[in-house]
């Protein structure tokens, strides 16, 4: 009994720490840049049926941390990629500066749209929470 | 005070670069390198031939939408519309040129008339169905109609940012202020 108690506290203190740390430590990330790559000979195997998806329809971004697109098309052929089309060898770079949510019409996906979620900067402890919740839900799902 | 001068000129020439870094960096989604812009010719709405080779030394803002269409081209024209304001005079150095994606209703006619209302100096481009589609997939518009009786469509909604030199140097999505366009197009009119 005395034992099942150590370690409900220790379970307990872990979980604080772990909300005290996702509260209070600054988001951030190695690069502002969100990079997406076309891999050499994905249009071959394209070509040869394989369903290669590279770009997910939904794309969150951080203002201020995380919040610069970039792709990259390093096949040997022009793909449309995200909104446009790129050559081979070409990178596009795309900035924001507003937090919204941006869509863009994309024939690569079923949708036929591309959505960009652009969020703040989380600044306060519940903002942390929140963005640190919601990432880990992304990462599960 | 050699040192206290060489150091505030140190100070100012880092002041100095970082603004001018900000200077160069464009609002608008760059591609890198930048390749030609596909040469296109379409029956234009000032009742010529547009040809965007032929505004080799402006800048072009070129763009893909319908006259019909209520959501998104009213609002990316009317902010073009202010751009060339704020440009003042610099604004004879760039051209706006936008393709219809609904060649069954956007006659050359029609397309003066609903350029003109944002700005005299706009040039439509129409054609038929496979003239546009060619351009379309040039630069990569996806353009879809939509099921019902107002006959709308779901386009590609950006803006194409187009050197002095026929380059296609950028991508301007949905929404920017006319000041970001500002900003980018004067970076691009000033480029060497």
């Amino acid at each position: 009994m005395k034992g099942l108690r150590l370690v409900a506290i220790a379970l307990g203190a872990g979980v604080f720490c772990a909300m005290a740390w996702a509260a209070l430590a600054p988001v951030s990330f190695a690069s502002r840049e969100e990079i997406f790559e076309i891999p050499k000979g994905t249009w071959a195997r394209r070509m040869a049926g394989d369903k290669v998806e590279i770009l997910p329809a939904k794309i969150r971004l951080t203002l201020n941390v995380h919040d610069v697109l970039l792709l990259r098309n390093l096949d040997d052929v022009p793909q449309v990629f995200g909104p446009t089309v790129m050559m081979p060898g070409q990178s596009f770079r795309l900035p924001f500066e507003v937090a919204s949510s941006y869509s863009f019409a994309c024939t690569a996906h079923v949708s036929g749209q591309m959505t960009i979620i652009v969020e703040p900067q989380p600044l306060s402890p519940w903002a942390r929470l929140r963005w640190r919740g919601i990432a880990l839900w992304d990462a599960v799902a | 005070m050699n040192r206290l001068i060489l150091l505030a000129a140190s100070l100012l020439l880092v002041v100095a670069s970082a603004r001018a870094d900000d200077a160069a960096t464009l609002k608008a989604g760059t591609f890198d390198p930048p390749r030609a812009a596909p040469d296109f010719g379409l029956p234009g709405s000032n009742g010529a031939e547009v040809r965007l080779s032929a505004y080799r030394g402006k800048v072009v803002l070129l763009g893909f939408g319908f006259t019909s269409c209520a959501a998104v081209c009213p609002i990316t024209l009317g902010t073009l519309g202010q751009v060339f304001k704020k440009l003042g005079p610099q604004a004879s150095d760039v051209q706006v040129i936008y393709i219809t994606v609904d060649p069954d209703r956007d006659d050359a006619a029609r397309m003066k008339k609903y350029l003109t209302s944002f700005n005299p100096t706009f040039v439509g481009g129409t054609g038929s169905e496979a003239q546009l589609a060619a351009v379309r997939k040039d630069y990569g518009i996806a353009a879809e109609k939509v099921a019902g009786p107002d006959g709308s469509y779901n386009h590609s909604s950006f803006i194409y940012l187009i050197d002095r030199e026929g380059r296609l140097r950028a991508l301007m999505p949905f929404g920017h202020l006319a000041d970001d366009y500002v900003h980018d197009v004067r970076i691009l009119l000033a480029a060497p």
